[in-house]
């Protein structure tokens, strides 16, 4: 995987919708998810280095999110489902063990 | 039937991999994808399938709604790291692909389809990883990238993608005639200590259970590809190598010329198939 | 046909015999010939049930639901009842609320109880979102996946799932 920060992708399946209507959400980024149970050639334990938050907040406001353990695949991809209840602007964070942070964000408007 | 799970592993080892039991028991328990009749008809009649298919038509509908959506498929996210680097200059020319070749959606089109492909210079056949590699030394006065470094996998997906859905359309005749007879004579070569050839499995039974898995005709039109297992994207030669090691035998050097015939032969055997790069399987 | 194409195809027929039905599977005598007399109808590729937990999966349920015992309603697991590979199973969970503020899903956890470590992902829902998700996991073996559902209310439902996993012929 690579060293460099990885870039997440997001889709929406529509940016604008009525009051109750939903938004279907897809997110996908590169990340190795190295669980901390493997061993390099040498025998040693490869540190564990995952995502081990997602979140997705509207306007600051928690809409959905989740606590990742090692046993999430490499490359954590996430698809939900929300029902927003104003415009605003979709924020999504994703947390590394090393601390760093990963963001992205989206504007929808609700009508 | 039952044993002690402590001696299954054991027992499974001496087996190497060929599980009769396990075979019927599986076949029963997965339902398996309906791939007969998803293929094309072969160009030619002396072509040694009756019938060309995808791999994609061998994996279960979970995996093939992977890759039927772009955005479902991790592949895309080497796509995306292979476009940021096509217009990034490196080495010591100063240049970046995008300097010779501009746009790749454009100039990058059908390239994939017919390699690998005659070098006049070389006097031998070279596949896309090699190209690559040469305009980076030649052109760009770079480092060469190693074979199953992620840029070198990347950039061959990248260049590959520009192809999709375009026939698989190597030329195999020419200078290429003795290429294409070596790779076929390595197709139905039988290696180690299992003593099986490519042709054991995917010619004579595809669409049939080898143990749990489920044998396609062992096309390439989806390479590199993201493994499920591996979880990250897969270039051939790393798969040919992986053919061979399960076989118990000493595989051919990734890139060499014995993987590069082999490379040739496979494109015919799956030629008129759309190029399906970044593809998803097992 | 080259050479030896020619003589591997005869040596092939010889062996196996013609592949007249390509749909059946190798038949147990062609199989035979393949794996070459070993004590070939022994294996079992997959482990046709799961054992009982063996990590954490019961202390990790107690301790999501908060002593209470989960009641098996309300919570859908959606996952392959084989997975073609463990290291990426997809996985969706869906449960039933209206989500609204008065009543609403919060968390949902999921669980694997043949994993070195049980726990695999806790979902965080808000009564702006539809109570449904779906990422992809890993496996270690075939075992069960459980996803136990927790309410506002403090009320918890679970169901949970079966997911085989091959060990593959070809997994080089």
């Amino acid at each position: 995987m690579a060293e460099t920060a990885p870039k997440p992708r997001i889709r929406l399946d529509r940016k604008e919708v009525k009051a109750g209507e939903t938004i279907e959400i897809k997110s996908l980024i590169s990340h190795i998810m190295e669980s901390g149970q493997r061993r390099d050639p040498q025998g040693n334990i490869i540190p564990r280095k995952i995502i081990n938050k997602f979140t997705c907040e509207l306007d600051g406001e928690m809409v959905f999110g989740a606590d990742l353990e090692p046993a999430v695949s490499a490359n954590p991809y996430f698809q939900f489902k929300i029902k927003p209840g104003k415009s605003g602007t979709l924020k999504f964070t994703w947390i590394d063990d090393d601390g760093s942070k990963i963001e992205a964000t989206e504007q929808i408007k609700v009508t | 039937m039952k044993m002690q799970s402590a001696i299954r592993p054991l027992i499974a080892l001496a087996l190497g991999f060929i599980g009769v039991a396990g075979v019927a028991w599986a076949q029963s328990a997965l339902e398996h994808p309906d791939w007969q009749g998803k293929g094309i008809k072969p160009p030619t009649p002396d072509h040694p399938l009756q019938e060309i298919i995808s791999g994609i038509h061998f994996r279960t509908k979970e995996t093939q709604a992977m890759q039927e959506d772009d955005f479902n498929n991790p592949g895309f996210l080497a796509i995306e790291r292979a476009e940021a680097m096509w217009s990034k200059p490196d080495g010591a020319a100063g240049k970046s692909c995008a300097s010779c070749h501009q746009d790749a959606p454009v100039t990058m089109k059908g390239v994939g389809a017919a390699m690998p492909k005659w070098n006049e210079v070389l006097k031998k056949p070279v596949n896309l990883e090699q190209q690559i590699n040469m305009c980076r030394t030649e052109r760009m006065q770079a480092e060469p990238w190693k074979f199953k470094s992620q840029e070198l996998t990347d950039m061959t997906a990248y260049v590959r993608l520009q192809s999709r859905g375009m026939p698989v359309s190597p030329k195999v005749d020419g200078p290429m005639t003795p290429w294409f007879e070596k790779g076929k004579n390595l197709y139905y070569t039988r290696n180690g200590q299992l003593d099986l050839a490519c042709a054991g499995c995917h010619e004579k039974n595809h669409g049939k259970f080898l143990r749990a898995d489920f044998m396609s005709q062992g096309q390439s039109n989806g390479f590199p590809v993201y493994r499920l297992r591996d979880q990250r994207l897969i270039p051939l030669h790393e798969r040919m190598e992986g053919c061979i090691f399960d076989v118990r035998g000493e595989p051919y050097k990734p890139l060499s010329d014995e993987f590069v015939a082999l490379e040739l032969y496979l494109a015919w055997r799956g030629i008129g198939l759309p190029v399906e790069t970044p593809g998803v399987r097992n | 046909m080259t050479d030896a194409a020619a003589s591997y195809n005869l040596l092939f027929k010889i062996e196996l015999g013609e592949n007249k039905n390509m749909n059946n599977a190798i038949s147990r005598r062609q199989a035979f010939g393949l794996g070459a007399g070993v004590i070939v109808g022994l294996a079992l590729p997959l482990r046709p049930t799961a054992a009982l937990a063996k990590n954490d999966a019961e202390e990790a349920i107690k301790s999501f639901a908060g002593g209470k015992t989960p009641e098996k309603a309300k919570v859908k697991l959606e996952l392959p009842e084989i997975a073609e590979n463990g290291n990426t199973v997809p996985v969706t969970v869906s449960i039933e609320s209206p989500m609204t503020k008065d009543s609403y899903v919060k968390d949902v956890l999921i669980i694997a109880d043949g994993n070195p470590r049980a726990g695999v992902i806790t979902f965080h829902f808000s009564p702006s979102a539809v109570p449904e998700a779906n990422t992809r996991i890993r496996l270690a073996e075939t075992q069960n996946v459980v996803a136990v559902a927790k309410m506002n209310d403090g009320s918890v439902y679970m169901a949970s799932k079966e997911v085989k996993v091959t060990i593959g012929g070809c997994g080089g």
